[in-house]
């Protein structure tokens, strides 16, 4: 087969489908979600969206168990809400194949904070694959799903932003198809209870020694003999600016870092004169040189955030190219909420209440900035709603506390955080802003929307039905594009003393197959007051005048802006032309 | 041959990482070896997307530095300024005579910079208004590929390849403009100046 060009994910995609994975499970995360997507369309695997990471590592265990390959997908943030069946995989091993891929987001692009696996991976013994383009990506999660088999543990495959995200050529091979494994009964080796488990802690320990020789001998983790005046040991995209930076340089190359290959590092380190790490994140492969004694050049490397060529280069004592001088003062171009986005309707409303809104993760997290300024934390999936329950415990007098999440994050880990309130007898209120799908990580299907892994429908979760099983005392939905009928329901929610859950219901504007007519600004009638601006709105802006004028190519008629408007400045118009199909 | 990396700025839903999906298979049928890269993710909510293309013998890194791109290919004009950092002082850079202005300056925060075009024009800028030449070619969603039509006037691909992987990418209904298009783009950076 010729080499085609194939982002990382899709060749992990690719390769897991080689190495025979009978169901790939996981829940969306950039930069992973690409890999299930792309699974998904070959024959012969069973994909599917779990709602949150840990359920995806358990279906992959019980898939494992029962005797076939799995793959289990997400980021390197849902690998923390899977660790715990991931800790105790560990122990019991594996019968098919069970593989993690787990992405790094070094420079958090699209993320809430900075991780490095490989410490996670090494914390709960199990070993890790580090891809360096899309061919390794590949090759490495087919090695992945035979030594899962071999050594009988989990394996890690550790991407990151670039390596997912980058697209290489590659070349792919065949699938081999896998026989399942029959089933046998076996206790000791899958019920964790303590007997069994002080037995199995002490055989992981073995399996992992094994893997210590296997990290001496895999082809993943190669030594590149050239100038002997520096060596320098690294691993994932970090090889790629290494290569591209100090061509000269002797490498020991790691494509599998744990358990790391010791007496490899020692032979390397042996046959140069000066020994340095390039590594993103971590720190990692350098505090094991340290427990081996070896020195390592100061090379000055930050463990916060992406390396590339140039700082590479500097570090070595290169100088970075020539550059332009900066033309102008550049406004910056912060994200932002769509056109017609439902979400906005709420956080208008909330802001008009001068609510502590304690927030999730989504979209909607734009809201925090300005000009909505209508959300007060973030910072990991659930938490608005344990969150506004602690705010309230703790006396918070300041504005209504109000906890907003989406319906993705409320199916992943809202549920837990709401039957807690309920049983602490508080009452408080929340909001799950129901857009009808995942919007942020690219539109996937989850529980509450009724739309499967690849598009499929499937059975949606009745939110009101839920709420009230809990024990919400107040159940309402509301149309957040009706923005006084959104704000009149929350005002009564909070001066109640009960719990209460507002269902935001509207589909995200990008679902939306045919947008309204646009609306257009009357500038005889504006009076320039800046209302509609303060939506936050892409499509409006103030002309030179101060006047607003609304972008009709960008209006999808979502109403909001005609709202807010006092002085009925806001028209509708004409539908939009045509816009014919670019690439 | 050294490698040769081309930057494609924009805005979120400009097409660039489409653009660049063309332009990274250009490159291979061409018989280099290549490497894209693009970043997904937040930025897609009209936030600043920056995709870079790179060709050689053999490439390493995907990403690119401060100082290292031969093109610039700006899809508009703050984005142009922004992206500038990336561009030699030797390289070849054109812009898309357009702004959108983004969250601060919509909102009255801050001011849309002035002096963009003065600005960009001292820094050897060829300027085009690939909206326009959208519409002349008959489909006027197709400014991406009017901006590809420039940049292939710079870059040693044959024309018959650029036309075969644009037919194979674009909807079957709209290959003609989009062909057309991208002769567009092409013939107004032959002319040197793309003024419109
Ligand atoms: C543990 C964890 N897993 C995954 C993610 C990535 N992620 C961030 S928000 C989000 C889903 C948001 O969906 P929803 O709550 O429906 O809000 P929307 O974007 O649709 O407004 C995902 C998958 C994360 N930050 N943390």
């Amino acid at each position: 087969m010729a080499r085609a060009l194939m982002s990382g994910n899709e060749a992990v995609a690719r390769g897991a489908w080689e190495a025979g994975v009978a169901v790939g499970v996981g829940y969306p995360g950039t930069p992973s979600t690409e890999v299930l997507e792309n699974l998904v369309r070959y024959d012969g695997v069973r994909c599917e969206w779990a709602p949150n990471e840990k359920v995806a590592a358990e279906v992959a265990g019980g898939v494992s168990f029962g005797g076939r390959r799995a793959l289990v997908t997400m980021k390197h943030v849902g690998l923390n809400v899977a660790a715990d069946p991931l800790f105790t995989q560990a122990y019991t091993g594996v019968t098919g194949g069970l593989v993690y891929l787990v992405a790094d987001d070094p420079g958090m692009h699209s993320s809430q904070n900075e991780q490095d696996t490989r410490n996670l991976a090494a914390a709960a013994h199990v070993p890790v694959f580090e891809p360096a383009d899309s061919q390794e990506a590949l090759e490495f999660v087919r090695k992945a799903f035979d030594v899962s088999e071999r050594f009988d543990v989990p394996v890690i495959v550790r991407m990151t932003t670039r390596v997912s995200h980058s697209k290489s050529l590659t070349k792919a091979g065949e699938r081999t198809e896998i026989e399942r494994i029959p089933y046998e009964k076996r206790p000791q080796k899958y019920v964790m209870m303590p007997g069994m488990a002080r037995v199995r802690r002490v055989d992981l320990d073995s399996r992992l020694a094994a893997l210590a020789e296997y990290a001496g001998t895999t082809d993943a983790n190669r030594i590149e003999m050239r100038d002997v005046a520096l060596g320098i040991i690294t691993s994932g995209v970090a090889y790629q600016y290494v290569r591209e930076s100090m061509p000269d340089a002797s490498v020991l190359k790691l494509g599998f870092t744990n358990p790391l290959p010791d007496d490899l590092i020692l032979d390397f380190c042996s046959k140069v004169s000066r020994v340095a790490v390039v590594e993103e994140l971590g720190p990692y492969l350098s505090l094991r040189l340290r427990s081996l004694d070896i020195e390592q050049m100061d090379t000055g490397l930050s463990a916060i955030g992406e390396l590339s060529p140039v700082t590479v280069l500097r570090a070595f004592g290169g100088s970075a190219p020539e550059t332009r001088a900066q033309v102008a003062d550049l406004p910056p171009r912060p994200p932002l909420l769509c056109p017609g986005c439902p979400h906005r309707g709420v956080f208008h409303a909330l802001g008009k209440m001068r609510a502590v809104v304690t927030g999730d993760i989504g979209c909607y997290t734009l809201a925090a900035l300005a000009p909505l300024t209508a959300m007060d934390s973030c910072v990991c999936m659930g938490a608005s709603i344990g969150m506004a329950h602690g705010a309230a415990l703790a006396g918070t007098t300041e504005g209504p506390v109000v906890g907003v999440i989406g319906d993705s994050t409320f199916a992943h880990s809202g549920m837990t955080g709401l039957l807690h309130m309920a049983y602490s007898g508080k009452g408080g209120t929340v909001v799950v802003l129901d857009n009808r799908t995942t919007a942020m990580t690219g539109h996937q299907g989850n529980p509450v929307s009724g739309v499967a892994l690849g598009g499929g429908p499937a059975r949606a979760l009745d939110l009101e039905t839920l709420a009230k099983a809990m024990g919400a005392d107040s159940v309402r939905t509301v149309d957040p594009h009706d923005l006084s009928g959104t704000l009149e329901v929350l005002r009564q929610e909070v001066a109640e003393d009960h719990l209460s859950v507002v269902i935001a219901k509207a589909p995200c504007a990008l679902l939306v197959r045919e947008p309204k007519d646009p609306y257009a600004v009357d500038e005889e009638a504006c009076t320039k007051c800046g209302a509609c601006v303060r939506l936050g709105c892409p499509a409006i802006s103030r002309d030179e005048n101060s006047r607003a004028i609304i972008d009709t190519a960008l209006c999808v008629g979502c109403s909001q802006c005609v709202q807010v408007c006092r002085f009925d400045a806001i028209v509708r118009v004409g539908p939009s032309c045509d816009l014919g199909g670019g690439v | 041959m050294s490698v040769t990396t081309v930057v494609l700025a924009g805005v979120g839903g400009q097409g660039t990482i489409l653009a660049g999906d063309v332009l990274a298979k250009v490159a291979v049928a061409e018989g280099y070896d290549v490497k894209l890269s693009e970043v997904h993710g937040m930025a897609q909510r009209g936030g600043s997307v920056d995709t870079v293309v790179r060709f050689g013998d053999d490439v390493r890194s995907p990403v690119v530095d401060p100082g290292v791109a031969e093109h610039l290919i700006a899809f508009e004009m703050i984005e142009a300024a922004r992206a500038l950092r990336f561009l030699r002082p030797d390289g070849r850079l054109v812009v898309n005579r357009r702004t959108v202005a983004p969250l601060p300056v919509l909102i009255g925060d801050l001011p849309m910079p002035e002096d963009l075009e003065p600005a960009l024009s001292a820094e050897g800028a060829v300027f085009l208004d690939a909206e326009a030449l959208a519409c002349e070619a008959g489909s006027p969603k197709s400014a991406n590929v009017v901006l590809l039509g420039t940049a292939a006037y710079g870059l040693p691909f044959a024309r018959e390849t650029w036309c075969r992987v644009i037919g194979e990418r674009v909807p079957p209904k709209t290959v003609e403009a989009n062909l057309r298009a991208f002769e567009l783009g092409s013939n107004a950076c032959a002319k040197g100046v793309c003024e419109a």
